[in-house]
C-alpha cells in the first residue's frame, strides 16, 4: 500500500484549490444535519460527520435529471441527448455509500451502458473515508461486509487524529494528490498510527445480523411466503420514504416536462419507489405488485436476495438510513434477524429430525 | 477510475428515440389501432416475434409497445398494434398518416423461432395478444415448408373486438392452417363459438411431443390456458408465453419490469413456462 500523510490543517486548502477546477459535493452542516451538498466558494466539508440523511448516491443519480432535450423550430422537432460534462469531486464518502456506488456502477454499466450515468461517473472523483465509529443505532455495515473500503476510490482518508493517511486507489488519484494536496510521504510511524487505528475500530463495531450475510439470500427464499410480509405490509404507510434514502436504489421513471410554449421540453429520469401502488401498475390495468405487503416484499427481496444474485454485489449495505426514514419503525435488520429466528428454530427442528 | 470499465466518454444515449413517420392508421376496433411506421433508408427492424419498442410522444411519455408485424414483412415499415389504454396511447390513437412518433429499440428477447422448427405451432392468444402474436404467426406462414401443424386458438370478449380480421378470414380459408375462433359475448350476427379460449381446447388433438405451444393475453387468461396446455402433455419447455409487464426503460434499468430477480425487458418478455414456472411473481 503506498500511504500519504496529509495534515488535516492543509486539507481547506486542497478543498479550496479543487473547487477552482471541480465541482465538490462534500458532507456539509445545513439546517443542524450533515447532508451532502455542494460546496461553494468558503463552505468547509464536515469530515467528522456520522451519517448523512440522503446517501452521496444523487451526485451520480440525481433525484431529477435531464436525459434527452426537445428543440421545436418552424415545426420540425430536434432531440439531443443532454449528458453530463462537469467535472466533480465526490468527498467524504463513506465505505458503506462506496459498496452502494460499485453496485451502481455495475447496474449502469453492464448489460447496456447507460451513457448519462456513466459519463457522470467517469467525470467524479472519489474521496472515500474510513469510519472509525459506529455512525447510527440502526446501522449494521460490519455484518454486511461493507466497513471494510472497497476498491472503488481514487483517494481514500483515514483520521489520524491531527493527519489523514491517504490510500491511493487510481491514477486519477494520484494526479489528485499530486496537485491539489500538501502531502508527505508516510513514515514507519505513520504506518503504526494508522494499524493502530484500524485495529481499534473493528472492535467498535459489533455484527448485529443474526446470520451470516451470505447466508441472507437462502433465508430470503425460504420465506418468501412467510406471514410477516403481510403483518408488515399492514403497518406500511407505502410511503417510499425508505426507497428515498437508500444508496442502493436506483429504479427510475421517466417523465416528460414541457415548456409552456410547448416547443421546448425535456424528458426526465426521476427517483421512483417500489412502495408507491402504481409500480408495477401497466397501462391494461393490472398491478403486479397490489398488496402493500407484496410491495415491501418486493423490496426486502431485492435487498437481501435480488440484488446479490442479479449483480454479485450486497443489495443493502447496512447504512440504517431507511430504519431512521420510516414513520412505522420497520427496520432492515429486525426484520432478517426476525426470519433468521424462525429459519434458526428451523434448522434445530431438521436437526432433531435427522436424529 | 478502477470500478467503472473504460467505456469513453460518449454524446450518445440509449434513452434517444428516432422519429419517425407513421405512413398508414387502420382502425382495428373501437379501442385498437394499426400504426404503419416507415423505416428511413430502406432499411429493416432486424427484429424477433416477441420484441417491443418503446413508442414516445414527447410530452406525453413513453411506453413499450409489442411488435405486430413479422421480421418476414418489415422491411422499409413495421406496424404496431395500440390499445388506447392511457394518455401516451389516447395521443397516438390521433396520430394521422404524416405524424412522426419517437421510437427506441427493438429490445427485449423474442421467441426462439429456429426451435421451433419442423414442430407443430399451436398459437392461443387472447383478445390484444394477437398483436404480439402475429408477428410470430406470419414468421411461420411465411415460412411454412419449415414447420408442422399450425393451429390457431383465437379468443375475445366479444366479435367486435377481434383484431386482424380480414388476416383472421384468410387464415380461416388457407388449408394449411387451422383456425378456431370464440368469444365470450356473442351478439346477434355472431354465428362462431361461444365461450373463453380455454373452451376451445376440448375438441384438440395435438402430437404433444411434436408441438411448441405459443400464447399471449391478459394476465388472468395464463392459469387457464397453461393448464390446457399441459393437460394435453406439452412439455414445459415447449410452452411460450409473452409476459406482460411495465417495461418504462427497455434496457435493464428501472426496475419495473422486474419479475423475482429478472428483468421482463432483458430476459423476456417472451419465456418458456420452464424459465419462469419458478419465479414467484411470474403468474400473479
Amino acid at each position: 500500500m503506498l500511504l500519504k500523510i496529509l495534515s488535516k490543517s492543509d486539507l481547506p486548502d486542497a478543498v479550496e484549490r479543487l473547487g477552482q477546477r471541480y465541482r465538490i459535493i462534500a458532507p456539509m452542516l445545513h439546517e443542524g444535519q450533515t447532508v451532502f451538498k455542494e460546496l461553494l466558494p468558503g463552505d468547509a466539508p464536515d469530515m467528522e460527520y456520522r451519517t448523512t440523511p440522503l446517501p452521496p448516491k444523487k451526485a451520480l443519480l440525481p433525484p431529477r435529471e435531464e436525459l434527452i432535450q426537445l428543440q421545436s423550430t418552424n415545426g420540425e422537432s430536434r432531440l439531443e441527448p443532454v449528458l453530463d460534462v462537469q467535472p466533480a469531486v465526490l468527498l467524504g464518502v463513506h465505505t458503506c455509500d462506496l459498496h452502494a456506488i460499485g453496485l451502481l456502477d455495475k447496474v449502469f454499466t453492464e448489460g447496456v451502458p447507460d451513457q448519462h450515468y456513466i459519463n457522470r461517473r467517469r467525470l467524479t472523483k472519489i474521496i472515500s473515508l474510513e469510519c472509525l465509529e459506529p455512525c447510527s443505532e440502526h446501522s449494521f455495515c460490519k455484518s454486511m461486509g461493507t466497513l471494510a473500503v472497497p476498491e472503488s476510490f481514487d483517494l481514500h482518508l483515514t483520521d489520524l487524529g491531527s493527519d489523514y493517511a491517504v490510500e491511493i486507489g487510481s491514477k486519477a488519484g494520484l494526479n489528485l494528490l499530486w496537485k491539489f494536496f500538501t502531502i508527505r510521504d508516510a513514515g514507519d510511524d505513520d504506518y503504526a498510527r494508522l494499524n493502530k487505528a484500524m485495529s481499534e475500530k473493528w472492535s467498535r463495531f459489533n455484527y448485529r445480523l443474526d446470520i451470516d450475510a451470505t447466508e441472507l439470500p437462502g433465508l430470503m427464499s425460504l420465506n418468501y411466503a412467510d406471514e410477516l410480509w403481510e403483518e408488515l405490509g399492514q403497518q406500511c404507510l407505502s410511503c417510499g420514504a425508505c426507497n428515498l434514502v437508500c444508496p442502493t436504489c436506483f429504479c427510475f421513471d421517466v417523465q416528460d416536462e414541457i415548456d409552456v410554449d410547448l416547443r421546448s421540453g425535456v424528458r426526465t429520469r426521476v427517483w421512483d419507489s417500489c412502495q408507491l401502488a402504481r409500480f408495477a401498475l401497466v397501462a391494461g390495468g393490472h398491478n403486479f405488485r397490489i398488496r402493500r405487503g407484496d410491495r415491501l416484499r418486493h423490496r426486502f427481496m431485492r435487498k437481501g436476495k435480488y440484488i446479490q444474485e442479479m449483480y454479485d454485489r450486497p443489495g443493502c449495505v447496512g447504512c440504517g438510513r431507511c430504519a431512521q426514514a420510516c414513520p412505522v419503525d420497520i427496520k432492515p435488520l429486525d426484520v432478517f434477524n426476525r426470519l433468521a429466528a424462525g429459519h434458526v428454530n428451523q434448522s434445530e427442528m431438521k436437526k432433531e429430525a435427522i436424529v | 477510475m478502477s470500478a467503472v470499465p473504460s467505456l469513453g466518454l460518449t454524446n450518445s444515449s440509449v434513452y434517444m428515440p428516432q422519429l419517425l413517420e407513421i405512413v398508414d392508421v387502420r382502425v382495428m376496433s373501437a379501442q385498437e389501432k394499426l400504426f404503419t411506421i416507415e423505416l428511413p433508408f430502406s432499411t429493416s427492424l432486424m427484429h424477433k416475434p416477441g420484441q417491443f419498442l418503446e413508442v414516445s410522444i414527447f410530452g406525453l411519455g413513453e411506453a413499450p409497445i409489442s411488435i405486430s408485424s413479422s421480421p418476414s414483412r418489415s422491411v422499409h415499415a413495421f406496424e404496431l398494434c395500440v390499445r388506447c389504454a392511457g394518455m401516451l396511447t389516447r395521443a397516438v390513437h390521433q396520430c394521422e398518416p404524416g405524424d412522426r412518433i419517437g421510437i427506441r429499440g427493438p429490445f427485449g428477447r423474442g421467441f426462439p423461432i429456429e426451435r421451433f422448427k419442423g414442430k407443430d405451432i399451436l398459437f392461443a392468444p387472447g383478445g390484444l395478444g394477437l398483436a404480439p402474436l402475429r408477428s410470430l404467426i406470419w414468421e411461420v406462414l411465411d415460412d411454412r415448408n419449415n414447420f408442422g401443424q399450425v393451429t390457431i386458438l383465437y379468443g375475445a370478449r366479444n366479435p367486435s373486438e377481434l383484431l386482424f380480421r380480414d388476416e383472421l378470414d384468410e387464415w380461416a380459408v388457407r388449408d394449411d392452417v387451422e383456425l378456431y375462433v370464440t368469444v365470450d359475448n356473442p351478439d346477434a350476427d355472431w354465428s362462431g363459438n361461444v365461450g373463453v379460449i380455454t373452451t376451445l381446447f376440448s375438441n384438440l388433438r395435438v402430437s404433444p411431443r411434436n408441438t411448441v405451444a405459443v400464447t399471449c393475453g391478459p394476465p388472468v387468461m395464463y392459469r387457464f390456458v397453461l393448464m390446457e396446455l399441459l393437460g394435453k402433455g406439452i412439455p414445459e419447455g415447449n410452452i411460450w408465453l409473452s409476459l406482460e409487464r411495465r417495461m418504462k426503460c427497455g434496457v435493464g434499468k428501472c426496475g419495473h419490469c422486474q419479475i423475482d430477480h429478472i428483468y421482463t425487458c432483458q430476459e423476456g418478455p417472451a419465456f418458456s413456462y420452464a424459465e419462469i414456472r419458478h419465479l414467484e411473481e411470474a403468474l400473479r
